[in-house]
Formats: C-alpha cells, structure tokens, sequence
C-alpha cells in the first residue's frame, strides 16, 4: 500500500497521457492523404465543406484543405508540400506549369469580382463601366481603398486593375493593406468605410452582416477563374500523384460540376460559382 | 449589442443541444492541449528540477534561456515546427505536418518552458536546508527530489494551469501545424477565427465562450486540488 500511494500519481498521470494519445486517432496511411491548397474565398464561402465529404466519401481519400491566399499556395505547391491546388490567379498559375512545378491545369469555374464600398459612396463610383476608371476615382477622391496585400489571387486582380489605371498607390495615405483572407479583409473595409475588390462568392456570403454594397461589377476585366492544378510528381516524389489526379477529376466530373452551379441558390436567389470545366477561357463571360 | 447577446443565446443552445460539431471541436481541443500540457508536465517538472538542484557553470544562463522561453510567441513555434516537419524538411519523413500530432508538439514546445521556468523557481524557492535535512534522514537522491517535487506541488499545479491556459488559448502555431482541417485538425481557436472571417459572427462568439468555459472548468478543478492540499 505504501508503494501504491508513492507511484499513484505519476501511474495516474501514465494512464491519462496514454488515454490521449490512444484518442487521437491516425486517418489513415500516408497514401490516402491529399493536402489541398486552396484559397480562402473558397472556403469562406462554404463550397468547400459541400464538395470534400462528397469526394471522400466516393473515393476514400482524406482530403487536408489549407486555405491560403493564391500566392502561398504557389509557393506551396513549387515546394511540393501541397499536391492538388485549386486557386484562381491566372497569370501566376501559367508561369507555375511552365516552369514545371504543376500539371494538368484545369478550368473548374468561374464567379467574378466586385468592387464594393460603403452605400454613400464619396469617391462616387456606383455605376462606373470600367474597373480601372473607377479606381482612378477613388484615387483622385483619396477614398479609403483595402487592399488584401497578401500575393492572393485577389490580391493579384487588384494590382493588374490599378496598372491599367496607371496609378501607384503603394505609399498612398488612402491605400492599405490588411494581409488577410476575404472575409477578414470585408470586415476590416466594412468598419473603415472603404473601398475594395471583392469576389463574389464571399462578398455574398457575408453579406448579411457587412453593410457593403456593390459598386462596380460586369466589367470583363472582373472574371474571376478557377483552376484546378496537380503538383508535378517527377519533380516532387512525395506528392501524392494519383490522389490529386482523382480529386482533380472529381472536380471536372458531371456531379462535382452540378453541385458548384447549384451552390448558393437556396440561401442567395443566385449561384456563387458558374461550373466551367471543359470550355476555354477565351470564351467565358460571352 | 444585438450581436452579443445573439452570440450567448447560440453558445447556450450550441451547449445544450449538444451540436456534435461543436462538440468533436471542443473535444478536440481538450484532447490536444491535454496531451501537450501532459507532455511538457514531464519534460519540463524533470528538466526544471535537474537545473534547480544542480550547480553547474553556466546555469544563469540556462536559467535565462528557460525564462525566455516563457513567453516563447506561439508564431515562431508554429515557423520552426512547420519547417522541421514539411515534406522536404529534416523530419519531412514522419508525415505529420497538419495533423493532431503536429499540434500537440508545437504546443508542447509551448508549453514546456512555462512548466520548466515555475517548476524551477519552485524547486528554489524551498528553504536550501529542507534537502540537507531529508538526506540526513537516510533518503536516496531519488527518493529526495520526490520529497521536494511534492512539497513543491501548489505552484507546480500553477505551472499546469499556466501551461495548459497557454496552449488551449494559442491559434498562431495551431493553424500554422494543423492547417485548421475540418473534423481533424480544426479546435476552438482556429474554428472561432474562420467564423469570423466567414462573417458567422454569432457561432463566432459562441466558439469563444465555449473556450473560456472549458478553461474555467479546467482552471477551476485544478484550483479545487491545489487549494484542498494547501487546508490539508
């Protein structure tokens, strides 16, 4: 007994350690791990968490979805740390499988961007045809303007959008940059007062809580592509080839395509996402 | 004000309806914080012991580090943890990078400099004759530590209740390591920062009373065992 109540608690604390460790359970052998790197307005908005149990349950793979911002999941996938990428900056993705850090680059959907600000509007932009005009307007009304600032492929738009605006506005008292996700970023700019570029998807889904309006939308320069892309395996032999084929597939398939068309429409009176899998760019928005 | 008093009534009826979201993510929590503090409980009460009872060169500034690492930031744990075990990184082979484990070594490394920095100090803070006096009563060295590490066991119970504060509350190294994965990898700090980049505010705030009440209740047992021992 004497023994007992000397070892009592260190046995007690053996026991419980060993009960945690037992609960946490392994999903899995390393096989049937997909790491996804995705960006954040597509789990913002909530597809996601509709499209990933579907694939898991059909194909049994167990899918880690990082959302990220555009930039990082590149740079991710250049790494080989992630697998299968479903992002939406086009210019970056191209340069990504040329140098040979991805294959099989995928048109999976589209939605298209916004510009949104506050309902009374001081830079006077509501109506306002083209992206890049409207920029130069809050520009030349030193309207506050956030910027995600953090290489997205939001991020990304925004810059080519101010580039044909011709103005810098790095440095700029008006400009700033949060470094944060979609919806973080609508928040902040909700609380300023200010300006930003927007998608779709995420500006509706948190609509309800931001009183932001749309602003500036339909201009061609606007689309907003997703593409889904596969990490090169050749050049990366722990990437996960043939579960990030599947998930790439399932993302093309019939089914995976009529749920994203579908996604939205119960709760918004309109889709978030237009599936496109198949066409070509040159021909979306016509 | 509307929105916080929304958010209790959905933490109240989150709770008492068990929703089993809500649930395996709490669940979740208690389990990784708990292994971690666990594990920084051994490594940092023998780590802290060794360097209080020894007198070895150098020791102020082992002491100093150790200090240091109290307030080691969450973030640069996750940096660090994060590039030891991505694919191409040293311990790339183990394949835990967003996983639970990874978790729970990032918040143990948290944790174990918390757990060591008090343990020491509690093990110092023992009149230095209390040693002399129980080897003189014929006790093995072993048998001696055991003696002050229970003695010592009120601020030791403080040092779990820091160290476990510490991680349950942390997100920087959680979402860097875990990835924030639904079902898996996804606990109440990470979860209570998607909601609200998600504009869910009110599951927001309800994830975050959660948080508090499962560290209350965690603070609140464990202050019931370290004052019930000091009445003794």
């Amino acid at each position: 007994m004497k023994i007992w109540s000397n070892i009592k608690r260190p046995f007690i604390f053996a026991a419980a350690f060993l009960f945690f460790i037992s609960a946490c359970d392994l999903n899995g052998s390393g096989q049937k791990n997909i790491i996804l790197v995705t960006t954040t307005s597509t789990q913002d908005s909530g597809l996601l968490d509709v499209l990933i149990p579907l694939f898991e349950k059909n194909t049994g793979y167990f899918v880690k979805t990082i959302a990220v911002g555009s930039g990082q999941a590149m740079a991710m996938g250049q790494k080989g740390e992630a697998d299968v990428m479903l992002v939406h900056s086009p210019e970056a993705e191209k340069k990504f499988v040329e140098e040979g850090y991805g294959v099989n680059r995928r048109l999976i959907m589209r939605n298209d961007f916004i510009i949104v600000g506050p309902a009374d509007d001081s830079a006077k932009i509501k109506g306002v045809k083209s992206s890049a005009e409207a920029l130069k307007k809050i520009a030349e009304a030193c309207a506050l303007f956030v910027s995600r600032g953090d290489y997205s492929g939001t991020h990304a738009k925004e810059k080519t959008l101010w580039k044909q605006a011709e103005i810098n506005p790095d440095g700029q008292r008006w400009y700033q940059e949060t470094g944060l996700g979609m919806g973080q970023t609508l928040n902040v700019v909700a609380e300023k007062k200010g300006y930003t570029l927007a998608d779709r998807g995420t500006y509706l889904a948190l609509k309800k809580t931001i009183p932001l309006e749309i602003l500036v939308e339909g201009d061609a320069m606007l689309l907003n592509i997703y593409h889904v892309m596969e990490v090169n395996s050749k050049m990366w032999p722990k990437v996960n080839a043939a579960g990030a084929r599947a998930f790439a597939d399932f993302m093309v398939s019939k089914q995976a395509q009529e749920i994203i068309g579908k996604f939205g429409v119960d709760e918004f009176g309109s889709p978030l996402f237009f599936p496109n899998a198949g066409k070509k760019v040159e021909d979306l928005g016509k | 004000m509307d929105l916080i008093l929304q958010g209790i009534i959905k933490a109240f009826h989150l709770i008492v309806s068990f929703d089993p979201e809500v649930i395996s993510i709490t669940w979740l929590s208690l389990k990784i914080s708990g292994t971690a503090t666990l594990i920084s409980l051994f490594v940092g009460v023998s780590v802290g012991v060794a360097v209080a009872l020894n007198d070895f060169f150098g020791k102020r500034l082992v002491i100093s580090i150790i200090n240091t690492g109290m307030g080691l930031p969450p973030v640069v744990v996750g940096l660090f943890v994060t590039i030891m075990i991505w694919r191409s990184g040293p311990f790339g082979f183990l394949e835990i990078l967003y996983t639970p484990y990874a978790m729970i070594i990032a918040q143990a490394v948290i944790a174990t400099p918390i757990v060591m920095g008090i343990s020491l100090a509690a093990i110092q803070n023992l009149p230095p004759n209390l040693r002399l006096q129980i080897l003189s009563l014929g006790a093995s060295r072993l048998q001696m530590v055991w003696v002050l590490v229970k003695e010592s066991r009120l601020p030791l119970l403080a040092a779990v209740m820091a160290g476990f504060g510490g991680v349950i509350s942390e997100i920087g190294a959680s979402i860097m390591v875990g990835g924030n994965i639904k079902g898996y990898t996804r606990v109440l700090t990470t979860a209570t920062v998607m909601e609200t980049g998600k504009g869910n505010f009110d599951l927001a705030i309800a994830l975050a009373i959660i948080l508090l009440l499962l560290a209350f209740t965690i603070n609140f047992l464990l202050t019931q065992i370290q004052q019930r021992q000091q009445s003794r």
